[in-house]
Protein backbone atom coordinates (compact mmCIF):
# COMPACT_ATOMS: atom_id res chain seq x y z
CA UNK A 1 0.00 0.00 0.00
CA UNK A 2 1.40 3.38 -0.98
CA UNK A 3 0.35 6.41 1.06
CA UNK A 4 1.40 9.78 -0.32
CA UNK A 5 1.01 13.05 1.56
CA UNK A 6 1.12 16.38 -0.24
CA UNK A 7 3.82 18.61 1.24
CA UNK A 8 3.33 21.52 -1.17
CA UNK A 9 3.08 25.03 0.30
CA UNK A 10 -0.70 25.09 0.68
CA UNK A 11 -0.94 21.70 2.40
CA UNK A 12 2.12 22.48 4.47
CA UNK A 13 0.37 25.55 5.86
CA UNK A 14 -2.64 23.38 6.71
CA UNK A 15 -0.53 20.98 8.73
CA UNK A 16 1.01 18.46 6.30
CA UNK A 17 4.01 18.02 8.58
CA UNK A 18 1.80 16.96 11.50
CA UNK A 19 -0.07 14.58 9.18
CA UNK A 20 3.21 13.00 7.99
CA UNK A 21 4.59 12.71 11.51
CA UNK A 22 1.36 11.22 12.91
CA UNK A 23 1.09 8.70 10.08
CA UNK A 24 4.71 7.73 10.50
CA UNK A 25 4.17 7.15 14.20
CA UNK A 26 0.94 5.17 13.72
CA UNK A 27 2.40 3.03 10.93
CA UNK A 28 5.34 2.17 13.13
CA UNK A 29 3.18 1.59 16.28
CA UNK A 30 0.92 -0.81 14.40
CA UNK A 31 3.80 -2.70 12.87
CA UNK A 32 2.83 -1.77 9.32
CA UNK A 33 6.24 -0.57 8.15
CA UNK A 34 6.60 -3.47 5.71
CA UNK A 35 3.10 -3.10 4.31
CA UNK A 36 2.73 0.65 4.01
CA UNK A 37 5.06 2.85 2.04
CA UNK A 38 4.75 6.47 3.19
CA UNK A 39 5.98 9.20 0.87
CA UNK A 40 5.67 12.88 0.04
CA UNK A 41 4.97 14.85 -3.08
CA UNK A 42 4.72 18.54 -3.94
CA UNK A 43 1.19 19.59 -4.88
CA UNK A 44 -1.59 17.33 -6.08
CA UNK A 45 -3.43 20.21 -7.69
CA UNK A 46 -6.36 20.12 -5.22
CA UNK A 47 -5.07 22.76 -2.81
CA UNK A 48 -8.57 23.73 -1.58
CA UNK A 49 -9.06 20.22 -0.19
CA UNK A 50 -5.72 19.93 1.63
CA UNK A 51 -4.08 18.31 3.36
CA UNK A 52 -4.23 16.05 0.31
CA UNK A 53 -3.45 12.38 0.83
CA UNK A 54 -3.65 9.47 -1.58
CA UNK A 55 -3.85 5.79 -0.68
CA UNK A 56 -2.72 4.02 -3.81
CA UNK A 57 -4.89 5.96 -6.27
CA UNK A 58 -7.76 7.00 -3.97
CA UNK A 59 -7.85 10.64 -2.85
CA UNK A 60 -8.58 11.82 0.70
CA UNK A 61 -8.78 15.18 2.39
CA UNK A 62 -7.13 14.94 5.80
CA UNK A 63 -6.21 17.37 8.57
CA UNK A 64 -4.06 17.07 11.70
CA UNK A 65 -7.37 16.65 13.63
CA UNK A 66 -8.77 13.86 11.43
CA UNK A 67 -5.57 11.98 10.64
CA UNK A 68 -6.06 9.33 13.33
CA UNK A 69 -9.58 8.45 12.12
CA UNK A 70 -8.29 8.42 8.57
CA UNK A 71 -5.51 6.02 9.55
CA UNK A 72 -7.91 3.61 11.25
CA UNK A 73 -10.44 3.62 8.40
CA UNK A 74 -8.30 3.78 5.31
CA UNK A 75 -4.95 2.30 6.27
CA UNK A 76 -5.26 0.00 9.29
CA UNK A 77 -8.51 -1.59 8.07
CA UNK A 78 -7.18 -2.23 4.59
CA UNK A 79 -3.51 -3.02 5.09
CA UNK B 1 8.80 51.22 -8.57
CA UNK B 2 11.83 50.37 -10.67
CA UNK B 3 12.23 46.89 -12.04
CA UNK B 4 15.98 46.98 -12.75
CA UNK B 5 19.09 48.66 -11.36
CA UNK B 6 20.57 49.64 -14.73
CA UNK B 7 19.66 50.36 -18.33
CA UNK B 8 22.01 47.59 -19.43
CA UNK B 9 19.84 45.09 -17.55
CA UNK B 10 16.77 46.61 -19.14
CA UNK B 11 18.21 46.19 -22.64
CA UNK B 12 19.18 42.60 -21.92
CA UNK B 13 15.67 42.01 -20.59
CA UNK B 14 14.05 43.41 -23.75
CA UNK B 15 16.03 40.96 -25.88
CA UNK B 16 15.11 38.02 -23.63
CA UNK B 17 11.46 39.07 -23.65
CA UNK B 18 11.29 39.29 -27.44
CA UNK B 19 13.12 35.99 -27.92
CA UNK B 20 10.69 34.35 -25.47
CA UNK B 21 7.70 35.89 -27.26
CA UNK B 22 8.86 34.41 -30.56
CA UNK B 23 9.52 31.04 -28.93
CA UNK B 24 6.02 30.82 -27.42
CA UNK B 25 4.61 31.59 -30.88
CA UNK B 26 6.79 28.90 -32.53
CA UNK B 27 8.38 31.45 -34.84
CA UNK B 28 12.01 30.75 -33.93
CA UNK B 29 14.65 30.41 -35.28
CA UNK B 30 13.38 32.12 -38.46
CA UNK B 31 12.15 35.31 -36.79
CA UNK B 32 15.31 35.82 -34.70
CA UNK B 33 16.82 38.13 -37.31
CA UNK B 34 13.89 40.54 -36.98
CA UNK B 35 14.27 41.06 -33.22
CA UNK B 36 16.97 43.79 -33.36
CA UNK B 37 14.65 45.86 -35.59
CA UNK B 38 11.78 45.41 -33.11
CA UNK B 39 13.92 46.75 -30.28
CA UNK B 40 15.69 49.52 -32.21
CA UNK B 41 13.38 50.77 -34.96
CA UNK B 42 13.96 53.99 -36.91
CA UNK B 43 17.17 55.84 -37.66
CA UNK B 44 18.07 57.74 -34.51
CA UNK B 45 20.65 56.00 -32.34
CA UNK B 46 20.17 56.11 -28.56
CA UNK B 47 23.04 53.94 -27.36
CA UNK B 48 25.85 53.77 -29.93
CA UNK B 49 27.23 55.64 -32.92
CA UNK B 50 24.44 54.53 -35.27
CA UNK B 51 21.40 52.29 -35.33
CA UNK B 52 23.25 49.77 -37.49
CA UNK B 53 25.84 49.10 -34.81
CA UNK B 54 23.07 48.98 -32.22
CA UNK B 55 21.27 46.33 -34.23
CA UNK B 56 24.47 44.40 -34.93
CA UNK B 57 25.10 44.18 -31.18
CA UNK B 58 21.47 43.27 -30.55
CA UNK B 59 21.83 40.41 -33.04
CA UNK B 60 24.66 39.10 -30.82
CA UNK B 61 22.47 39.52 -27.74
CA UNK B 62 19.73 37.53 -29.45
CA UNK B 63 22.22 34.69 -30.08
CA UNK B 64 23.19 34.66 -26.38
CA UNK B 65 19.52 34.76 -25.36
CA UNK B 66 19.13 31.64 -27.49
CA UNK B 67 21.92 29.74 -25.75
CA UNK B 68 25.04 31.47 -27.12
CA UNK B 69 28.22 30.01 -28.53
CA UNK B 70 28.01 26.25 -28.08
CA UNK B 71 31.75 25.83 -28.69
CA UNK B 72 32.55 27.98 -25.64
CA UNK B 73 31.88 25.98 -22.45
CA UNK B 74 31.80 29.12 -20.26
CA UNK B 75 28.29 30.37 -19.43
CA UNK B 76 29.70 33.91 -19.38
CA UNK B 77 30.38 35.34 -22.81
CA UNK B 78 31.94 38.53 -24.19
CA UNK B 79 30.17 40.34 -27.02
CA UNK B 80 33.32 41.62 -28.71
CA UNK B 81 31.64 44.27 -30.86
CA UNK B 82 29.84 45.64 -27.81
CA UNK B 83 33.09 46.08 -25.87
CA UNK B 84 34.01 49.76 -25.96
CA UNK B 85 37.69 48.99 -25.42
CA UNK B 86 37.79 51.17 -22.33
CA UNK B 87 41.13 52.79 -21.46
CA UNK B 88 43.50 50.61 -19.50
CA UNK B 89 46.09 53.25 -18.59
CA UNK B 90 46.39 52.33 -14.92
CA UNK B 91 47.09 55.14 -12.46
CA UNK B 92 47.43 58.58 -14.04
CA UNK B 93 47.95 62.10 -12.73
CA UNK B 94 45.20 64.39 -14.03
CA UNK B 95 45.33 68.15 -14.53
CA UNK B 96 43.76 68.52 -11.10
CA UNK B 97 47.32 68.19 -9.70
CA UNK B 98 48.11 71.58 -8.17
CA UNK B 99 51.81 71.04 -7.78
CA UNK B 100 51.59 71.27 -4.00
CA UNK B 101 54.42 71.17 -1.49
CA UNK B 102 53.34 68.20 0.61
CA UNK B 103 54.06 65.51 -2.03
CA UNK B 104 52.13 62.92 -0.08
CA UNK B 105 52.00 60.87 -3.27
CA UNK B 106 55.77 60.67 -3.42
CA UNK B 107 56.09 59.80 0.28
CA UNK B 108 53.52 57.02 0.14
CA UNK B 109 54.85 55.37 -3.02
CA UNK B 110 56.97 52.39 -2.01
CA UNK B 111 58.30 51.91 -5.52
CA UNK B 112 59.79 55.32 -6.25
CA UNK B 113 57.48 55.77 -9.22
CA UNK B 114 56.60 59.42 -8.62
CA UNK B 115 58.66 62.37 -9.81
CA UNK B 116 57.93 66.09 -10.37
CA UNK B 117 58.47 68.42 -13.31
CA UNK B 118 59.63 72.07 -13.17
CA UNK B 119 56.04 73.13 -12.33
CA UNK B 120 56.03 70.72 -9.36
CA UNK B 121 53.38 68.60 -11.04
CA UNK B 122 53.54 64.88 -10.27
CA UNK B 123 54.27 62.21 -12.90
CA UNK B 124 54.08 58.45 -12.57
CA UNK B 125 56.81 56.27 -14.04
CA UNK B 126 54.81 53.38 -15.55
CA UNK B 127 57.79 51.06 -15.48
CA UNK B 128 57.99 51.37 -11.69
CA UNK B 129 54.28 51.67 -10.79
CA UNK B 130 52.76 48.51 -9.29
CA UNK B 131 49.19 49.85 -9.45
CA UNK B 132 48.77 49.72 -5.67
CA UNK B 133 46.70 52.93 -5.69
CA UNK B 134 48.26 54.36 -2.53
CA UNK B 135 49.07 57.72 -4.21
CA UNK B 136 45.50 58.06 -5.41
CA UNK B 137 44.19 57.61 -1.87
CA UNK B 138 46.43 60.24 -0.25
CA UNK B 139 46.16 63.06 -2.82
CA UNK B 140 44.19 65.91 -1.18
CA UNK B 141 42.93 67.01 -4.63
CA UNK B 142 41.99 63.51 -5.79
CA UNK B 143 44.18 64.34 -8.77
CA UNK B 144 45.39 60.78 -9.31
CA UNK B 145 42.88 58.37 -10.85
CA UNK B 146 43.09 54.67 -11.56
CA UNK B 147 41.95 53.89 -15.08
CA UNK B 148 41.06 50.26 -14.89
CA UNK B 149 38.33 48.68 -16.94
CA UNK B 150 35.12 48.17 -14.97
CA UNK B 151 35.13 44.50 -15.99
CA UNK B 152 38.70 43.97 -14.77
CA UNK B 153 37.90 45.87 -11.63
CA UNK B 154 34.85 43.71 -11.01
CA UNK B 155 36.72 40.46 -11.66
CA UNK B 156 38.41 39.71 -8.38
CA UNK B 157 39.70 36.37 -9.65
CA UNK B 158 41.66 38.16 -12.41
CA UNK B 159 40.16 36.19 -15.28
CA UNK B 160 39.72 39.21 -17.57
CA UNK B 161 42.40 40.65 -19.81
CA UNK B 162 42.30 42.25 -23.25
CA UNK B 163 42.99 40.64 -26.58
CA UNK B 164 44.90 42.06 -29.61
CA UNK B 165 41.82 44.06 -30.59
CA UNK B 166 41.71 45.51 -27.06
CA UNK B 167 38.40 43.78 -26.40
CA UNK B 168 37.84 42.06 -23.07
CA UNK B 169 38.56 38.36 -23.02
CA UNK B 170 37.82 35.83 -20.30
CA UNK B 171 40.23 33.12 -19.21
CA UNK B 172 37.99 30.10 -18.68
CA UNK B 173 40.59 28.42 -16.47
CA UNK B 174 40.22 31.25 -13.95
CA UNK B 175 36.59 32.36 -14.40
CA UNK B 176 34.17 31.15 -11.74
CA UNK B 177 31.05 32.42 -13.58
CA UNK B 178 30.03 34.64 -10.65
CA UNK B 179 28.78 37.27 -13.11
CA UNK B 180 30.40 40.28 -11.39
CA UNK B 181 31.66 41.53 -14.78
CA UNK B 182 28.21 40.99 -16.32
CA UNK B 183 26.65 43.32 -13.79
CA UNK B 184 29.48 45.87 -13.83
CA UNK B 185 30.23 46.34 -17.56
CA UNK B 186 28.58 49.70 -18.38
CA UNK B 187 28.27 48.71 -22.05
CA UNK B 188 26.68 45.34 -21.40
CA UNK B 189 29.47 43.70 -23.37
CA UNK B 190 29.74 40.70 -21.06
CA UNK B 191 26.68 38.65 -20.47
CA UNK B 192 25.45 35.31 -19.20
CA UNK B 193 24.12 32.80 -21.69
CA UNK B 194 20.42 32.23 -21.42
CA UNK B 195 18.64 28.89 -21.52
CA UNK B 196 15.09 30.27 -21.44
CA UNK B 197 14.33 28.48 -24.70
CA UNK B 198 14.85 25.20 -22.84
CA UNK B 199 12.47 26.43 -20.12
CA UNK B 200 9.80 27.32 -22.68
CA UNK B 201 10.31 24.00 -24.44
CA UNK B 202 9.89 22.08 -21.16
CA UNK B 203 6.71 24.02 -20.32
CA UNK B 204 5.23 23.54 -23.78
CA UNK B 205 5.95 19.84 -24.07
CA UNK B 206 4.44 19.14 -20.65
CA UNK B 207 1.08 20.03 -22.27
CA UNK B 208 -0.28 21.65 -19.15
CA UNK B 209 1.59 19.23 -16.86
CA UNK B 210 -0.24 16.27 -18.42
CA UNK B 211 2.80 14.60 -20.04
CA UNK B 212 5.01 15.27 -17.01
CA UNK B 213 5.06 17.76 -14.16
CA UNK B 214 7.25 20.86 -14.23
CA UNK B 215 8.57 22.24 -10.94
CA UNK B 216 9.93 25.73 -10.32
CA UNK B 217 12.50 25.73 -7.53
CA UNK B 218 13.06 29.31 -6.38
CA UNK B 219 16.04 30.63 -4.43
CA UNK B 220 15.33 32.32 -1.08
CA UNK B 221 16.77 35.60 -2.37
CA UNK B 222 13.47 35.97 -4.24
CA UNK B 223 12.30 37.66 -1.05
CA UNK B 224 14.38 40.71 -2.02
CA UNK B 225 13.19 40.68 -5.65
CA UNK B 226 10.09 41.70 -7.61
CA UNK B 227 9.57 44.36 -4.96
CA UNK B 228 7.00 46.09 -7.15
CA UNK B 229 4.65 43.15 -6.50
CA UNK B 230 3.97 40.69 -3.70
CA UNK B 231 5.86 37.40 -3.44
CA UNK B 232 2.56 35.51 -3.61
CA UNK B 233 1.85 37.17 -6.95
CA UNK B 234 5.18 35.97 -8.31
CA UNK B 235 4.17 32.44 -7.28
CA UNK B 236 0.84 32.74 -9.10
CA UNK B 237 2.69 34.18 -12.08
CA UNK B 238 4.94 31.10 -12.22
CA UNK B 239 1.88 28.85 -12.26
CA UNK B 240 0.33 31.02 -14.99
CA UNK B 241 3.50 30.44 -17.02
CA UNK B 242 2.73 26.74 -16.80
CA UNK B 243 4.62 25.39 -13.81
CA UNK B 244 2.81 22.66 -11.87
CA UNK B 245 4.00 24.15 -8.60
CA UNK B 246 6.67 26.27 -6.94
CA UNK B 247 9.03 24.99 -4.24
CA UNK B 248 11.54 26.78 -2.06
CA UNK B 249 15.19 25.91 -2.64
CA UNK B 250 15.41 26.93 1.02
CA UNK B 251 13.97 23.53 1.94
CA UNK B 252 17.04 22.06 0.23
CA UNK B 253 19.03 24.49 2.36
CA UNK B 254 17.44 23.01 5.48
CA UNK B 255 18.49 19.57 4.27
CA UNK B 256 22.02 20.88 3.62
CA UNK B 257 22.24 22.57 7.03
CA UNK B 258 21.29 19.32 8.75
CA UNK B 259 23.74 17.17 6.78
CA UNK B 260 26.53 19.74 6.72
CA UNK B 261 26.55 20.29 10.49
CA UNK B 262 26.77 16.52 10.96
CA UNK B 263 29.65 16.28 8.46
CA UNK B 264 31.40 19.19 10.17
CA UNK B 265 31.16 17.59 13.61
CA UNK B 266 32.62 14.38 12.18
CA UNK B 267 35.46 15.91 10.17
CA UNK B 268 36.35 18.91 12.32
CA UNK B 269 36.84 21.30 9.39
CA UNK B 270 34.77 22.11 6.30
CA UNK B 271 34.20 24.69 3.63
CA UNK B 272 30.65 25.19 2.41
CA UNK B 273 29.41 23.81 -0.91
CA UNK B 274 26.32 25.97 -1.53
CA UNK B 275 27.89 28.64 -3.71
CA UNK B 276 29.06 27.08 -6.99
CA UNK B 277 31.42 29.98 -7.76
CA UNK B 278 33.16 29.53 -4.39
CA UNK B 279 33.50 25.76 -4.91
CA UNK B 280 34.90 26.38 -8.41
CA UNK B 281 37.30 28.95 -6.96
CA UNK B 282 38.71 26.41 -4.51
CA UNK B 283 39.22 23.81 -7.24
CA UNK B 284 40.96 26.34 -9.50
CA UNK B 285 43.08 28.18 -6.94
CA UNK B 286 43.42 26.06 -3.81
CA UNK B 287 43.30 22.46 -5.06
CA UNK B 288 44.98 21.26 -1.86
CA UNK B 289 41.92 22.42 0.08
CA UNK B 290 39.44 20.64 -2.23
CA UNK B 291 39.13 17.63 0.13
CA UNK B 292 37.66 19.97 2.75
CA UNK B 293 34.76 21.06 0.54
CA UNK B 294 31.52 19.74 2.05
CA UNK B 295 30.31 16.63 0.23
CA UNK B 296 26.72 17.83 0.26
CA UNK B 297 24.98 18.89 -2.90
CA UNK B 298 23.90 22.53 -3.03
CA UNK B 299 20.41 23.40 -1.69
CA UNK B 300 19.15 23.67 -5.28
CA UNK B 301 20.44 20.21 -6.20
CA UNK B 302 19.37 18.69 -2.88
CA UNK B 303 15.68 19.62 -3.18
CA UNK B 304 15.65 18.88 -6.91
CA UNK B 305 17.00 15.40 -6.22
CA UNK B 306 14.11 14.85 -3.80
CA UNK B 307 11.59 16.02 -6.40
CA UNK B 308 13.03 13.77 -9.11
CA UNK B 309 13.11 10.77 -6.77
CA UNK B 310 9.53 11.19 -5.57
CA UNK B 311 8.00 12.18 -8.91
CA UNK B 312 9.21 10.11 -11.84
CA UNK B 313 9.51 12.11 -15.06
CA UNK B 314 9.43 15.47 -13.27
CA UNK B 315 11.23 18.41 -14.85
CA UNK B 316 12.91 20.94 -12.58
CA UNK B 317 13.74 24.57 -13.39
CA UNK B 318 15.80 26.52 -10.87
CA UNK B 319 15.17 30.27 -10.64
CA UNK B 320 17.68 32.37 -8.73
CA UNK B 321 20.01 35.34 -8.59
CA UNK B 322 23.00 33.41 -9.86
CA UNK B 323 24.88 33.05 -13.14
CA UNK B 324 27.21 30.39 -11.69
CA UNK B 325 24.19 28.11 -11.15
CA UNK B 326 24.01 27.87 -14.94
CA UNK B 327 27.45 26.27 -14.82
CA UNK B 328 26.59 24.13 -11.77
CA UNK B 329 23.66 22.44 -13.51
CA UNK B 330 26.06 21.24 -16.23
CA UNK B 331 28.16 19.33 -13.70
CA UNK B 332 27.84 15.54 -13.84
CA UNK B 333 26.68 15.19 -10.23
CA UNK B 334 23.96 17.87 -10.59
CA UNK B 335 22.82 17.33 -14.18
CA UNK B 336 20.43 14.47 -13.35
CA UNK B 337 18.45 16.64 -10.92
CA UNK B 338 18.09 20.11 -12.44
CA UNK B 339 17.02 20.56 -16.05
CA UNK B 340 17.63 24.29 -16.44
CA UNK B 341 18.85 27.19 -14.30
CA UNK B 342 17.65 30.72 -14.95
CA UNK B 343 17.83 34.13 -13.26
CA UNK B 344 15.27 36.53 -11.82
CA UNK B 345 16.06 38.83 -14.77
CA UNK B 346 15.03 36.06 -17.12
CA UNK B 347 11.89 35.33 -15.12
CA UNK B 348 10.83 38.97 -15.51
CA UNK B 349 11.33 38.58 -19.28
CA UNK B 350 9.25 35.38 -19.29
CA UNK B 351 6.38 37.06 -17.42
CA UNK B 352 6.33 39.95 -19.87
CA UNK B 353 6.67 37.71 -22.92
CA UNK B 354 3.25 36.36 -21.89
CA UNK B 355 2.00 39.88 -21.03
CA UNK B 356 1.53 38.74 -17.45
CA UNK B 357 1.25 41.75 -15.15
CA UNK B 358 1.88 39.97 -11.88
CA UNK B 359 0.60 42.93 -9.85
CA UNK B 360 -2.92 42.06 -11.04
CA UNK B 361 -2.74 38.39 -9.98
CA UNK B 362 -4.08 36.86 -6.76
CA UNK B 363 -1.50 35.87 -4.19
CA UNK B 364 -0.38 32.26 -4.11
CA UNK B 365 1.44 30.70 -1.17
CA UNK B 366 5.04 29.60 -0.78
CA UNK B 367 5.99 27.88 2.44
CA UNK B 368 8.21 24.82 2.55
CA UNK B 369 11.34 25.77 4.47
CA UNK B 370 12.35 26.94 7.93
CA UNK B 371 13.73 30.30 8.99
CA UNK B 372 17.24 28.85 8.75
CA UNK B 373 16.87 27.56 5.21
CA UNK B 374 15.55 30.92 4.12
CA UNK B 375 18.40 33.01 5.52
CA UNK B 376 20.95 31.15 3.34
CA UNK B 377 20.30 33.98 0.88
CA UNK B 378 22.41 36.45 2.80
CA UNK B 379 25.97 36.34 4.06
CA UNK B 380 26.19 34.71 7.50
CA UNK B 381 22.90 32.84 7.14
CA UNK B 382 24.55 29.53 6.32
CA UNK B 383 26.80 29.79 9.39
CA UNK B 384 23.76 30.54 11.58
CA UNK B 385 22.00 27.51 10.10
CA UNK B 386 24.98 25.21 10.69
CA UNK B 387 25.15 26.40 14.32
CA UNK B 388 21.44 25.59 14.66
CA UNK B 389 21.94 22.19 12.97
CA UNK B 390 24.70 21.29 15.44
CA UNK B 391 22.48 22.33 18.36
CA UNK B 392 19.37 20.50 17.13
CA UNK B 393 21.29 17.28 16.54
CA UNK B 394 23.00 17.41 19.93
CA UNK B 395 26.57 17.97 18.77
CA UNK B 396 27.12 20.12 21.84
CA UNK B 397 30.77 19.13 22.27
CA UNK B 398 31.68 20.66 18.96
CA UNK B 399 32.48 24.36 19.23
CA UNK B 400 31.68 26.02 15.93
CA UNK B 401 34.02 28.77 14.84
CA UNK B 402 32.58 30.01 11.59
CA UNK B 403 34.28 32.35 9.18
CA UNK B 404 31.55 33.87 7.01
CA UNK B 405 33.23 35.27 3.89
CA UNK B 406 31.37 38.13 2.25
CA UNK B 407 32.49 38.16 -1.39
CA UNK B 408 35.20 36.27 -3.27
CA UNK B 409 38.02 38.49 -1.97
CA UNK B 410 37.14 37.62 1.61
CA UNK B 411 36.97 33.97 0.52
CA UNK B 412 40.47 34.23 -0.94
CA UNK B 413 41.87 35.66 2.31
CA UNK B 414 40.29 32.90 4.42
CA UNK B 415 41.47 30.14 2.06
CA UNK B 416 44.97 31.58 1.97
CA UNK B 417 45.08 31.62 5.77
CA UNK B 418 43.79 28.05 5.90
CA UNK B 419 46.41 26.88 3.41
CA UNK B 420 49.09 28.31 5.73
CA UNK B 421 47.39 26.93 8.85
CA UNK B 422 46.73 30.43 10.16
CA UNK B 423 42.93 30.39 10.08
CA UNK B 424 41.24 30.57 13.45
CA UNK B 425 38.02 28.90 12.33
CA UNK B 426 36.69 25.41 11.65
CA UNK B 427 34.05 26.31 9.08
CA UNK B 428 34.37 28.58 6.05
CA UNK B 429 31.13 29.89 4.64
CA UNK B 430 32.03 31.05 1.15
CA UNK B 431 29.84 33.46 -0.78
CA UNK B 432 31.31 34.73 -4.04
CA UNK B 433 28.96 37.70 -4.23
CA UNK B 434 29.19 40.55 -1.74
CA UNK B 435 26.20 40.33 0.60
CA UNK B 436 25.60 36.69 -0.37
CA UNK B 437 23.07 35.56 -2.96
CA UNK B 438 21.15 38.84 -2.66
CA UNK B 439 24.20 40.40 -4.35
CA UNK B 440 23.99 37.98 -7.28
CA UNK B 441 24.42 39.19 -10.85
CA UNK B 442 21.06 37.76 -11.92
CA UNK B 443 19.08 39.85 -9.43
CA UNK B 444 16.72 42.47 -10.82
CA UNK B 445 17.65 44.94 -8.11
CA UNK B 446 20.29 45.19 -5.39
CA UNK B 447 19.21 47.31 -2.45
CA UNK B 448 20.64 47.98 1.00
CA UNK B 449 17.36 46.67 2.46
CA UNK B 450 17.65 43.31 0.66
CA UNK B 451 19.24 41.74 3.74
CA UNK B 452 16.31 42.86 5.90
CA UNK B 453 13.90 41.50 3.29
CA UNK B 454 15.54 38.08 3.60
CA UNK B 455 15.41 38.13 7.40
CA UNK B 456 11.77 39.19 7.42
CA UNK B 457 10.88 36.44 4.97
CA UNK B 458 12.82 33.98 7.16
CA UNK B 459 10.76 34.93 10.20
CA UNK B 460 7.52 34.40 8.29
CA UNK B 461 8.27 30.69 7.80
CA UNK B 462 5.81 28.33 9.45
CA UNK B 463 8.58 26.00 10.57
CA UNK B 464 10.94 27.40 13.16
CA UNK B 465 13.54 24.64 13.25
CA UNK B 466 15.56 22.81 10.60
CA UNK B 467 14.46 19.44 11.99
CA UNK B 468 10.77 20.33 11.64
CA UNK B 469 11.17 21.50 8.05
CA UNK B 470 13.09 18.37 7.09
CA UNK B 471 10.82 15.95 8.97
CA UNK B 472 8.03 16.31 6.37
CA UNK B 473 10.31 14.74 3.75
CA UNK B 474 9.80 11.17 4.85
Amino acid sequence: MKVTVCIGSSCHLKGARQVVETLQYLISENGLKDKVELGGTFCMGRCQEGVCVTVDDAFFSVSPETVRDFFVKEILAKA
Amino acid sequence: MKKFDTKVQHLKYKVLREVAREAWADRLPESAVDIPMTIVPGKVPTMRCCVYKERAILAERVKIAMGGDKSNPNVIEVIEIACDECPVGGYEVTNACRGCLAHRCEDVCRFGAISFDQNHVAHIDKSKCKECGACSKVCPFTAIVGRKRPCQNACKVKAISMNEEKAATIDGSKCIACGACVYQCPFGAITDKSFILNVIDILKKSEGNQKYKTYAVVAPSISSQFTYAKLGQVITGLKELGFHTVIEAALGADMVAQAESRELAEKGFLTSSCCPAFVDYIHKNFPDLAPFVSHNLSPMAMISKYIKETTPGAKVVFIGPCTAKKAEVQKEDVKPYVDVAMTFEELQALFDSRDLDITTLPEGVLDNASYFGRIFARCGGLSDAVAEGLKEQGFTDFALKACACDGIEACRVALLKKSKNLLDANFIEGMACVGGCIGGAGCLTHEPRSRDDVDRYGKEALEKTIADAVSQLK
